[in-house]
């Protein structure tokens, strides 16, 4: 898959630039092949990597107006990959990510300000598994052609959400912590 | 300079050849037995702590059995005791298949552990490195590796621990005595 998206850009500029480059001023696009959300828990002191495969995103942001930005992301928790097929079905089960009562994790802002040139701080609403969490994502920006990417990380509590429950909510095996880090390929932003 | 003799004449393994022997004895065989036993496992908190337990003992057992090679290697152990070719031929041979295996086995299960992408941090705070990637198809090859030398392992200890029996009950040539600890 990483070979995959180190071909992917050059392509997809072509497109992307063909498509909305005229319309500026119009809804900011994600672009998914060149965009990632990934997640980082600890169990027992072992760092575990897994990723969103599926996720979509309404972005209407412009940088001059920060304020005005309404930013909404639906993510697909059944994508999840971690590593291996025993763990991915684990992570499916009621006492994790519950994916046939919650299929999907959503965030929704409610205030974007700027914090430095290139950087924002979007503040919103998190909600998984039913539980909804107030957060403040750190968002930088960098602009390369057509192309903005937004990255940032940031740390959520998983009992804040119920995940990993009954059994598994000892944070001595499994860290309360999960990192989540995201680079989010984007068109159609105004200059910053 | 190694081996001492013992009252019945017959010489000794030296005592860290011994302390080496008997303390990997019971860290092989109790790793080789959560092994299997939890492999069946459902996933569960304890499964993943043993799951754990399993990876520090068994890169435990690595690093010991490098020394351990280290101090074979320097220092000669006792000479063989009379028995016939073929046995002395199977019992060397036996001696290397085991160390073999004592690095290959948990080699192959430290690879497994990185291809699932769960990397190995001996005793939650030493996090070795990945020498493959994490790979699907890959973890579940290096499973069923894993799970072969562990069979083989298991089986050459049993073959160790027969043949000791068989000097020490029926051919009584006192060649468990050699590396029995000195009773004070």
């Amino acid at each position: 898959m990483t070979t995959m998206m180190k071909a992917l850009p050059a392509v997809s500029a072509l497109f992307t630039l063909a498509m909305f480059a005229p319309s500026a001023g119009a809804q900011q696009k994600i672009v998914p092949a060149q965009s990632e959300i990934a997640f980082t828990s600890k169990q027992m002191g072992v760092p575990v990597d897994g990723k969103f495969k599926k996720f979509d995103a309404q972005v209407a942001f412009d940088p001059k107006q920060p304020q005005a930005a309404k930013i909404a992301f639906t993510i697909d928790l059944g994508s999840a990959t971690l590593g291996s097929a025993e763990t991915e079905a684990e992570l499916a089960k009621p006492d994790w990510f519950n994916t046939k009562a919650f299929p999907q994790a959503t965030f929704e802002s409610s205030a974007v300000k700027a914090s430095a040139p290139g950087r924002f701080d979007v503040a919103g609403k998190l909600v998984i598994k039913g539980a909804a969490q107030d957060v403040t994502v750190p968002v930088v920006l960098a602009q390369a052609g057509a192309n903005t990417t937004a990255s940032g990380a940031f740390v959520i509590k998983r009992l804040d959400f119920k995940i990993g429950d009954g059994d598994w909510k000892d944070t001595s095996m499994v860290a309360n912590d999960v990192q989540i880090k995201f680079k989010l390929t984007l068109t159609g932003v105004g200059p910053l | 300079m190694s081996s001492t003799r013992t009252l019945a004449g017959a010489e000794r393994y030296s005592g860290v050849a011994i302390a080496f022997h008997w303390l990997l004895a019971v860290m092989i065989i109790g790793s080789l037995s959560v092994g299997f036993y939890m492999s069946d496992l459902p996933m569960s908190p304890t499964r993943l702590k043993l799951f754990n337990w399993h990876k520090w003992a068994g890169i435990t057992i690595m690093a010991l059995s490098g020394l351990r090679l280290l101090w074979r290697l320097t220092h000669r152990p006792p000479p063989d005791v009379a028995m016939p070719r073929w046995q002395r031929v199977a019992a060397h041979a036996t001696h290397w298949a085991l160390y073999a295996l004592f690095f290959l086995t948990p080699l192959a299960g430290w690879a497994y552990s990185s291809a699932t992408g769960f990397p190995v941090v001996v005793f939650g705070v030493l996090p070795l490195p990945d020498f493959v990637p994490v790979d699907k198809a890959l973890a579940e090859t290096l499973k069923s590796r894993h799970h072969l030398m562990a069979f083989l392992l298991a089986a050459v200890v049993l073959l160790h621990i027969g043949a000791a029996l068989k000097h020490h009950f029926l051919d009584r040539d006192g060649l468990l005595m050699r590396m029995w600890p000195r009773h004070s």
